[in-house]
């Protein structure tokens, strides 16, 4: 069982505000589908776990310089700018 | 619907140019919101382009959708999600790279569920698709969009995702062909991810013959995809024999369990028919299937719940009016943006993966993919392909399940284990229930996607589905 | 058990490298407009994906061997999931199980040596830089630049086995010492190295100090860390376990409010990258690996008979070591060994240079004509300082400045008038009065402007009386 506070908590690590309605909600959806989950506390297969499904080891590039973008089409996209700077909120 | 030689055949007749403008007619005019973007004017330049130098390439001249999670260059993307507001990539996607060098004109991107998180396109910020079958109907998810203007006649071929179902799933309830490839056929640089371990890019079409037709063209190692294969190019479209005669079908009879009656009955009556066209078949067991949906989900979820963190409004996307301290902003930013759906998926991630239940959820998970890819192995050492159903049932009302998120989940049953494999599938049209198309998939060995679209061609020469 | 307990996890920026870590935006970014170098690999823009980079595997095991560490048999990397304004894709690609090399070690000289055991060194990208207008706490909002995002980064992490401030610099300059010796490094650059520095007092908390980016740095905050808990301790207050941040200008660590912590990381292994295996390449880069400072300090000492502390000096930089082997080959190594580590090194240093100012022909030339007493020694340092200052040729020096020693002719003409001008003094020289003789030599001094060698003029005017 989670609870509201678990919840809160969860909300926090992935940065997204929960009003207080959304954290009842998603305490009791949350607890249904993580009960559907236990279905996997039924086995504990003894094997490796599969990461990476193709098997493919050994992937690199060469060192070599690729052209980058132009700061015009970097910042295109960019609500807020300033002197070639992308502009993010205050740090405290 | 509307085909390649179809449209090939009009193009002669009339132009480039009149094709597509007729198709703009249809699409301006559909209930469907099949679309988030069209690209109405470079795709009319283009026609006219082919028609004035002559089209050139495997796709010359061809319209196609593009579902929005594929990043096109000057276009935008969103992802069916506010977050992305504004977005327009400065790149293009692997694959969009590919369909420019064979000819092919993009009119639009399609609607989906918002970052792919969905089986019926209700979930996208610009409004549910509808399924042209039954405008009251979910067109099924998440590629909904593609899968519903190509049912719908809009255009010919498109592009859809397949992280747990996404391509199969729409293809299944709108009834046309949709594939997902064998992970690492096609490159993902440029999708967004969903479930980078799970996905890939596939096509959906009318026909069998236009879906080998895009494979070949998407299909082939890109080095700037570390999990893209070296595999050998070979051309599908040379592998659509009308004979199945050598292939041994298994029919894993977990995969019929709490299936709908008509849904069962079309699928059994496409395994005869291809009995009767001389394959084999034989009852085969997928022991850890019920254990499939939950790892799924779990794997899904917490790959997402870090893929989706770069959503802050920084580089890109939505930004509020006022910033404040770093940690509210991107707080606030994310609550804005993101829809319920989503919301649930990180946070369900997120906890997955956090200190105390990585072991009990994210790590289980996993073994548990590795039991499922052996069940794969060992059914493949007896037989060729398998056959199922795509989805348990037909298309379903829209609004019906949303409130209940987890039975829209159970709905995947019989895709999702597929993508934890890594397998190729594709699903093809075998019967209509109640005026609603279904879906019949054909799952296939690692990168043996000859043999499936093989048995789906035969197949679909000899089949007379009917409402 | 020892007062002071000190661990280190030091970044460094692999800068010697082409191309960035995941994708091929050049290294060279420094002093550039922001957001120049960038790419949507780097910017984490939607669906870009990541391809390692192989030189920088490669230099990594280099480094690795060098820490003499254990190779892992197969390797992969990881997401740290952490929020912050500078990391562009809400997560780090970094390592954590299976780090390419743990339990290495590095041994220090201060006094006596000691060696460091180093827990592990792992791969990992670089966040961008942050620009705050004014001091971080009052900075009204952040900007950007993500030139240096996605930049290959080597963290090295020490177990805590560092006694001082003082140990802890001197672990800097050995690691830098050997990074710059497989050339892998730059440590000149700006933002080259950063270090995270835990430390604890007996009987006390540890706290980890963030944010170090000097070599003098990290012997500052540390310092003033310790100043700090002693303080809070004598006062019977209890030094809690938190992160902190080192002001580099005002020199002092403060609180900053703590961000998730390591349980909150939610490690897993990066699904767009696959994993490697490295082991047999290992061999292969240990043959090619290039001779070591602690090797060349050895072989210095053997093969041009200096002393210890000279060659320690020597080798204390490749380029100071390669200046020494080239001069040597032409003049006394004694005498190189001298001339290069004692005096040459701390006119570079004084005027903050390094050994690329000066060319090893120059320090022959000068070496020569010492050699062959066409100058005296106070004139080669005044040779050295001009060509530093000036620029131009050690020849050319001398005779503009009129450094030649003056020959013997000359300075017995010197003696003759010196005798004959001041025979007072004669006088008491022949009284035993060993001033005089001072006195003398101080006239013809005088009259050759300084300019003769003073055992000549002793000679001379001793043999004349
Ligand atoms: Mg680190
Ligand atoms: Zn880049």
């Amino acid at each position: 069982m989670i609870t509201k506070k678990d919840v809160e908590h969860i909300g926090w690590l992935a940065r997204i505000k929960l009003s207080d309605e959304e954290k009842e909600e998603f305490t009791t959806q949350l607890n249904s589908i993580l009960d559907y989950f236990a279905k996997l506390d039924e086995i504990d297969p003894n094997v490796a776990p599969t990461h990476h499904v193709s098997g493919v080891v050994n992937v690199f590039r060469d060192d070599a310089v690729k052209e980058s973008l132009d700061q015009k089409d970097v910042l295109q996209n960019a609500p807020k700018k300033e002197e070639g700077f992308f502009k993010g909120p205050r740090i405290v | 619907m509307t085909s390649i030689s179809e449209i090939k055949k009009r193009m002669k007749e009339t132009s480039a140019e009149e094709v597509v403008q007729s198709l703009f007619d249809k699409i301006e005019r559909s209930k469907l919101n099949a679309f988030i973007t069209l690209t109405k004017e470079q795709a009319l330049k283009e026609a006219r382009k082919a028609d004035k130098n002559g089209a050139k390439g495997a796709l010359a001249a061809i319209p196609i959708a593009v579902k929005d999670n594929i990043s096109t260059r000057g276009i935008r993307t969103t992802c069916a999600s506010k977050i992305l507001k504004g977005y327009v990539p400065p790149y293009d996607a692997h694959v969009i790279g590919r369909l420019k060098a064979e000819g092919a004109i993009i009119i639009g991107k399609t609607n989906m569920d918002e970052f792919a998180m969905g089986s019926s396109t209700e979930t996208s910020f610009f409004g549910p698709t509808r399924n042209p079958h039954d405008l009251s109907r979910v067109p099924g998810g998440s590629s909904g969009g593609s899968a519903a203007t190509v049912a719908g006649g809009e255009v010919p071929i498109a592009l859809g995702s397949d992280t747990g179902g996404s391509v199969r799933c729409p293809a299944s309830f709108c009834g046309v062909v949709g594939l997902k490839p064998t992970y690492g056929l096609v490159s993902r640089y440029g999708l967004i991810s969903y479930a980078n371990s799970l996905e890939q890019i596939g096509p959906l079409g009318c026909s069998v013959e236009d879906v080998a037709l895009l494979l070949d063209v998407i299909a082939g190692h890109d080095p700037r995809d570390s999990t893209s294969h070296v595999v050998k190019k070979k051309r599908y479209i040379d592998e659509l024999e009308d004979d199945v005669s050598d292939i041994k079908i298994g029919v894993p009879k977990e995969y019929f369990e709490g299936v709908d009656k008509g849904v069962e009955k079309a699928v059994w009556d496409g395994i005869k028919l291809l009995e009767d066209m001389g394959a084999s078949y034989s009852e085969i067991g997928l022991s850890h299937t019920k254990y499939a949906l939950a790892s799924y989900y779990i794997i899904a979820m917490s790959e997402a719940s870090s893929n989706l963190a770069r959503f802050d409004g920084v580089r890109y996307g939505l930004r509020l009016k006022k910033d404040k301290d770093w940690h509210t902003t991107f707080s606030e930013i994310r609550a804005d943006g993101f829809g319920e759906e989503v919301k649930r998926r990180i946070l369900l991630g997120t906890y997955a993966l956090s200190a105390g239940y990585y072991g009990r959820y994210y790590l289980k998970a996993l073994k548990v993919r590795t039991l499922i890819k052996q069940d794969f192995e060992n059914a493949f050492k007896k037989v060729d392909v398998l056959i199922a159903p795509t989805m348990p049932f037909t298309a379903f009302k829209i609004g019906e399940k949303i409130d209940d998120p987890l039975s829209l989940y159970m709905a995947d049953v019989n895709t999702v284990p597929i993508n934890l494999a890594g397998v190729p599938s594709i699903s093809i049209p075998c019967g209509f229930a109640n005026g609603l198309p279904i879906g019949m998939q054909i799952i296939g060995k690692h990168f043996d996607e000859g043999a499936i679209l093989r048995m789906a061609y035969t197949f679909e020469k000899h089949v007379e589905a009917t409402e | 058990m020892k007062d002071v307990i000190i661990g280190l996890e030091v970044h460094v920026q692999l800068n010697k490298l082409n191309s960035k870590l995941f994708c091929g935006c050049s290294t060279k970014y420094h002093d550039s407009e922001p957001n120049t170098y960038t790419c949507p690999v780097c910017l984490g823009l939607p669906g870009a994906l990541p391809v390692l980079n192989r030189a920088i595997v490669e230099a990594a095991i280099k480094v690795a061997l060098a820490l003499n560490c254990e190779i892992a048999e197969q390797t992969l990397f990881y997401r740290k999931n952490y929020y912050y304004p500078d990391l562009p894709k809400g997560f780090q690609i970094s390592q954590y199980d299976y780090p390419i090399a743990t339990n290495g070690k590095l041994v220090i000289e201060g006094d006596g040596e000691r060696q460091i055991r180093i827990k592990r060194v792992h791969m990992e990208e670089d966040p961008a830089r942050l620009v705050h207008k004014g001091p971080i706490e009052r900075s009204k909002y952040s900007l950007i630049d993500y030139n240096r995002s996605g930049m290959p980064l080597l963290e090295v992490v020490t177990e805590p086995d560092l006694g001082s401030p003082k140990e802890a610099r001197q672990f800097l300059n050995k690691l830098r010492n050997i990074l710059e010796y497989l050339d892998v490094f730059d440590g000149s650059l700006e933002g080259a190295l950063r270090v995270d520095a835990n430390i604890s007092l007996a009987g006390g908390a540890r706290t980890e100090v963030k944010n170090i980016s000097s070599y003098k740095g990290v012997e500052k905050a540390l310092s003033f860390e310790i100043v700090r808990q002693k303080n809070l301790m004598r006062r019977g207050i209890k030094v809690v376990q938190e992160t902190r941040h080192y002001d580099e200008a005002r020199g002092v660590t403060i609180s900053l409010r703590t961000k998730e912590e390591e349980k909150d990381y939610r490690y897993f292994p990066e699904p767009d990258l696959v994993p490697f295996k490295v082991k047999d390449k290992v061999a292969e880069i240990r043959k090619c690996l290039p001779e070591l400072p602690d090797a060349k300090r050895r072989r210095f000492v053997k093969r041009y008979n200096i002393s210890e502390h000279h060659a320690k000096v020597l080798t204390s930089e490749l380029g100071l070591a390669n200046f020494f082997e080239n001069v040597a080959a032409k003049v006394g190594a004694n005498q190189a060994a001298t001339w290069i580590a004692d005096v040459l090194k701390g006119e570079l240093n004084y005027r903050d240079l390094d050994i690329s100012a000066f060319s090893p022909e120059h320090m022959i030339q000068i070496l020569h004509m010492l050699e062959e007493k066409n100058i005296t020694e106070k004139g080669a340092v005044q040779v050295i300082r001009t060509l530093l200052d000036k620029g131009g040729t050690p020849a050319e020096i001398v005779k503009q400045k009129g450094l030649l020693k003056v020959d013997e002719d000359v300075i017995a003409k010197a003696v003759d008038e010196a005798i004959k001008e001041n025979p007072a003094a004669v006088k008491d020289y022949h009284a035993g009065k060993n001033e005089a003789l001072h006195f003398l030599v101080g006239q013809v001094m005088k009259k050759t402007s300084g300019k003769a060698d003073p055992n000549v003029v002793n000679k001379l005017l001793r043999e004349k009386l």
